[in-house]
């Protein structure tokens, strides 16, 4: 078997705009995801990063089969599971599960936390004997730091952390093999946020899980990955292992992303080099020709707006898409 | 707390000479929900003088917002009610002021922005009409004037193209735009004194860092007072001169910020520095903070932190620990706020 | 004055009232057992004055309707014309009406078919709107857009034209079968009120699919079956229940229109809008004939709409 437990190959996820009241044209398409490749090793974090609109929630939704796709593939396990229909599509559910963002929607708030994580149990009874699952259940919400004794209270007598807890029992449930982690702590706040940061860890080594890791936040992604993919306009434009990526960045993007992040020690004020980006992201609806990111981009010269980089290893050890790439430290 | 030094006579109206620029004074504020009462804020203080700024930081229910809202008398009552303390603008109490003086200073003397420029702004309007509108009512400006000076905030906070952008809707603004144009509405009656709400929350980094840019060098260049109410310790440490760590509705460690930083004067502010993940340091386990926040409809006994604080001692469950002054230009709420700084 | 620097903090502080009681254990110091959304609607209900009033009247109206021997010994049906029209007095609280029969004997019995046409009519609207509604949420796309346009056409209809229509093609010539022309207004109701209903599922049934919960359910997954009845039906039913109770109000008063009208119940059904019906040629000489059973008509609709605030209060979310 391959050491490769998700193959991710030129994915394209394009959303079509439409006007009009009873008629309905379509006018263009927001390309959210646009030719996306990346593998994911069995057993580590892939961390991905990218500011709003950069792609990496329908990245998520795509991948989870939530969404279907407009193009590409995605193996799991040597297995193309973008077709997949029916038992087979019930069948990789039990192997890919999801962490979501906001504790207070994820949860419905009408059943009990005995209800919400025994759910899977419910839909795959094969997973599960009926006599069994109560017992599943209280075990799940112990892993994941929860009373047990809880199990018949509502969500919304949880706080924010603990909700997050009972999603992450939730998608542990069916003993997944890959869990997608939607920004799963960046609701929480700082004290709480470490609390979830850790079970995430801890999970991860008792249960043998691969974790696609997706967060705006820089500091979290590399605290819990192995590696990392910077997201901008749908595409992946610097990916690579975390100590590289963050040491060494050579694409430009990544370097203004990373010397952006605020770091908690006011007496580097004034002393850290700061790249800073003029203007907001354009519309992914009509991106910017050639490289995306060549209209916020010092570097950019007409090659830039002719020839679209492509994701390859140009310097350093890892793959940038910038023409220019160049390693430069920006993390203090 | 030092503000008791200038408390103006009792009864006294109206601004007082060689007063701080704001001062809030042992402030109390009780949310009455249907599921009891909630003690929002347990004895608030913290001055802020010209051309300062204070970041007050803390967690979701800590009260840094609600204290905002006080002092911009725009707090929901009910189910708010304050149930003591002093606010002062220039010496003035703004709780005792009448509803058009406090109206009076909302806007030219305290300016607010907020986390969610979307819904802060009014979708049917166009940016340029909200900025006049102000200008109109209580500046008397005609509406020529009104737009010229509008185009000039505007421009003001690096909005490119302010002509034509006077006349759009804030929906067809970016997020980073959005927030700009709240700061210029902000300014558009030159206020003394900026509260901002979290306004960096809901942004990007890259965009993040361009509006507190802009936020730091309006303030530099207006000598304005600014409080900056955050969870960031990132951003915080940016740009803050001082900082109040807030906790349960009450301040729990006050100082400048290179010095608490550098060692903090309260467990619960070293607990925080200790759970954040860093950009340049990769650890394999984050240090965390045991429990949760607690309720403030029931608060702990004694020190409010103590279920959760790791240098906990009997004394702590049963007294309220004093304002200690464990150095110079630093308060801590904490029994044994000394030895934390001594390093014992 | 628009103060732009307050204009945005009714959002902002009304979320800020949430985050002081999220901590875990208020909860339990309160109750000391969980509690369902619904019981602590419940607990809350209790607690509120116009749900206490309400709810007794409407208990008391639902009492007359059940067992109206409870409160009268009197035949409602006994009519002597020689106490026609006859004022309030100690032997008759209510007069007598034009036929000479009691009216407070008449008022308790007539609560019956109200009462009836007004919670069968709710019960068929609901079921009826609040399933297309849900499916058209659901689905959307061109199911949607057909049950809208459908819907809209029934919407767009004069209630009072439409049930004209109905009540008189579809009553048989010279039938005075009681049961059939309560079952015919019935139907004619709810035909016409369907729509409501649905729009109001079908926003909530929207709003309800596009919820997180919804998607962790997907991906685990959940059929559509399963989505539509485990997670979407019981997060949308609170603003139906809340339409149904003002609903069932109005029907009563509907009821009450078409008999008046001479197109829904009538002798010798006793109904409160028959009652109604009958007094109009002798308004002016005996008011009281239309007093009691109008005043008996007003306070039901009222409590039910009174009782539908309450429930409505008690079920939002934003409140807690």
């Amino acid at each position: 078997m391959s050491d490769n437990i998700i193959e991710v190959r030129d994915l394209v996820k394009h959303f079509p705009v439409r006007v009009g009241v009873l008629f309905k044209r379509t006018v263009g398409h927001v390309r959210a995801v646009d030719g996306v490749s990346f593998d994911l090793k069995r057993g580590e974090t892939l961390g991905v990063v990218g500011e709003s609109g950069c792609g990496k929630s329908t990245l998520a939704q795509v991948l989870m089969r939530l969404e279907p796709a407009t193009g590409g593939s995605v193996k799991f396990e040597g297995q193309e599971i973008l077709g997949l229909k029916g038992s087979a599509l019930r069948k990789l559910r039990r192997d890919i599960q999801i962490v979501l963002q906001d504790p207070y929607t994820s949860l419905n708030p009408r059943m009990t936390v005995g209800d919400i994580v025994g759910e899977p149990f419910e839909i795959h009874p094969e997973v599960a004997p009926k006599g069994d699952r109560r017992k599943k259940v209280q075990d799940l919400l112990d892993v994941v730091g929860l009373n047990p004794e809880h199990i018949n209270r509502y969500p919304h007598q949880f706080s924010g952390g603990q909700r997050q807890r009972i999603g992450i029992a939730r998608a542990l449930a069916l003993r997944p093999k890959v869990i997608v982690c939607d920004e799963p702590v960046s609701a929480l706040d700082v004290s709480i946020q470490a609390q979830v940061m850790n079970l995430l860890g801890d999970l991860q080594n008792e249960f043998g899980l691969s974790y696609i890791f997706i967060a705006h936040d820089l500091s979290v992604v590399r605290h819990l990955s192995d590696r990392v993919a910077v997201m901008y306009l749908g595409k992946v434009v610097e990916i690579g292992d975390e100590t590289a990526l963050y040491e060494h960045p050579t694409h430009p993007y990544t370097q203004a992303l990373l010397s952006a992040v605020p770091v908690p020690d006011p007496e580097l004020r004034g002393q850290r080099q700061i790249i800073r980006l003029e203007g907001d992201v354009p519309s992914p609806v009509d991106p910017p020709s050639g490289c995306r990111f060549r209209t916020r981009c010092w570097k950019a010269q007409e090659v830039c707006a002719q020839e679209e980089p492509e994701l390859m290893t140009r310097v350093g050890a890892h793959p940038s898409a910038c023409h220019f790439a160049e390693e430069k430290s920006v993390v203090p | 707390m030092s503000a008791n030094t200038t408390k103006p006579a009792p009864g006294r109206t109206g601004p007082v000479p060689g007063a701080p620029l704001l001062e809030v004074d042992d402030l109390f504020v009780e949310f009455r929900t249907r599921d009891g009462v909630a003690k929002v804020l347990n004895g608030v203080s913290y001055r802020v003088e010209a051309g300062e700024t204070l970041a007050v930081l803390g967690e979701s229910g800590s009260g840094k917002s609600v204290t905002a809202q006080t002092i911009m008398g725009i707090l929901d009552m009910p189910p708010g009610v304050i149930t003591g303390g002093e606010i002062r603008f220039h010496g003035e109490n703004l709780l005792r002021a009448s509803t058009n003086r406090r109206r009076e200073v909302r806007g030219s003397g305290i300016a607010m922005i907020f986390q969610d420029a979307l819904s802060a702004l009014n979708p049917v309007f166009t940016v340029g009409f909200q900025i006049e509108e102000q200008l109109r009512v209580r500046r008397g400006m005609s509406r020529k004037d009104a737009r010229k000076r509008a185009i000039e905030l505007l421009d003001l906070v690096k909005i490119p193209n302010p002509k034509g952008r006077v006349r759009q809707y804030p929906h067809e603004f970016s997020g980073g735009m959005r927030q700009r144009a709240m700061i210029a509405m902000s300014l558009a009656l030159d206020p003394e004194m900026l509260i901002a709400d979290e306004p960096t929350t809901a942004l990007d980094v890259t965009v993040q860092a361009q509006i507190m840019d802009l936020l730091k060098e309006i303030q530099v260049e207006r000598h304005m007072g600014l409080i900056l109410i955050t969870h960031d310790l990132g951003v915080v440490a940016e740009v803050a001169d001082r900082i109040a760590v807030m906790y349960a509705g009450r301040i729990v460690e006050q100082s400048d910020a290179i010095s608490l930083y550098r060692r903090p004067g309260h467990p619960y502010t070293q607990a925080l520095l200790d759970s954040l993940p860093r950009l340049d340091l990769k650890g394999t386990e984050l240090n965390t903070i045991k429990g949760l926040p607690p309720s403030l409809i029931n608060i702990p006994s004694g020190c409010p932190f103590h279920p959760r604080c790791p240098r906990v001692q009997d004394v702590c469950k049963t007294e309220v620990p004093a304002q200690h002054r464990p150095a110079p230009g630093r308060l801590s709420a904490c029994h044994f706020a000394e030895e934390l700084l001594s390093g014992e | 004055m628009t103060d732009p620097s307050t204009a945005a903090t009714g959002a902002a502080v009304t979320s800020t009232a949430g985050e002081f009681v999220t901590g875990a254990e208020h909860i339990e110091t309160k109750a000391g057992k969980p509690r369902s959304l619904a019981s602590d609607a419940w607990y809350d209900l209790r607690r509120r004055p116009l749900f206490i009033v309400s709810a007794a009247l409407i208990l008391l109206v639902l009492l007359m309707a059940a067992w109206p021997s409870l409160f009268t010994s009197v035949d409602p049906t006994y009519a002597d014309l020689g106490r026609s029209r006859d004022a309030p007095s100690a032997e008759a609280w209510f007069g007598y009406d034009n036929q000479g029969a009691d009216i407070f004997a008449r008022v308790i019995y007539g609560a019956r078919a109200s009462i009836i046409v007004g919670v069968v009519s709710t019960i068929l609207t609901v079921l009826i709107g609040g399933a297309l509604g849900l499916l058209a949420g659901f689905y959307g796309g061109w199911i949607d857009g057909l049950m809208s346009r459908i819907a809209d056409v029934f919407f767009g209809l004069p209630f009072v034209l439409g049930a004209i229509i109905i009540l008189s093609s579809f009553r048989a010539a010279g039938s005075t079968s009681a049961t059939e022309i309560m079952f015919l207004v019935i139907l004619s109701i709810s035909v016409l009120s369907w729509p409501v209903c649905m729009r109001i599922m079908r926003s909530a049934a929207i709003t309800a699919k596009q919820q997180d919960y919804v998607k962790a359910a997907r991906a685990l997954g959940a059929s559509s079956t399963r989505i539509i009845l485990r997670h979407m039906l019981p997060n949308a039913l609170a603003p139906v229940m809340v339409y149904a109770t003002i609903a069932l109000g109005a029907f009563i008063g509907i009821e009450a229109t078409l008999s008046f009208l001479g197109i829904g119940l009538r002798a010798p059904v006793v109904s409160w809008g028959v009652m109604i019906a009958d007094s109009r040629d002798v308004i002016r000489v005996a008011p009281h004939t239309l007093l009691f059973p109008a005043a008996f008509l007003t306070a039901t609709v009222l409590a039910f709409v009174m009782l539908g605030d309450a429930v409505r209060e008690a079920l939002d979310p934003k409140m807690r």
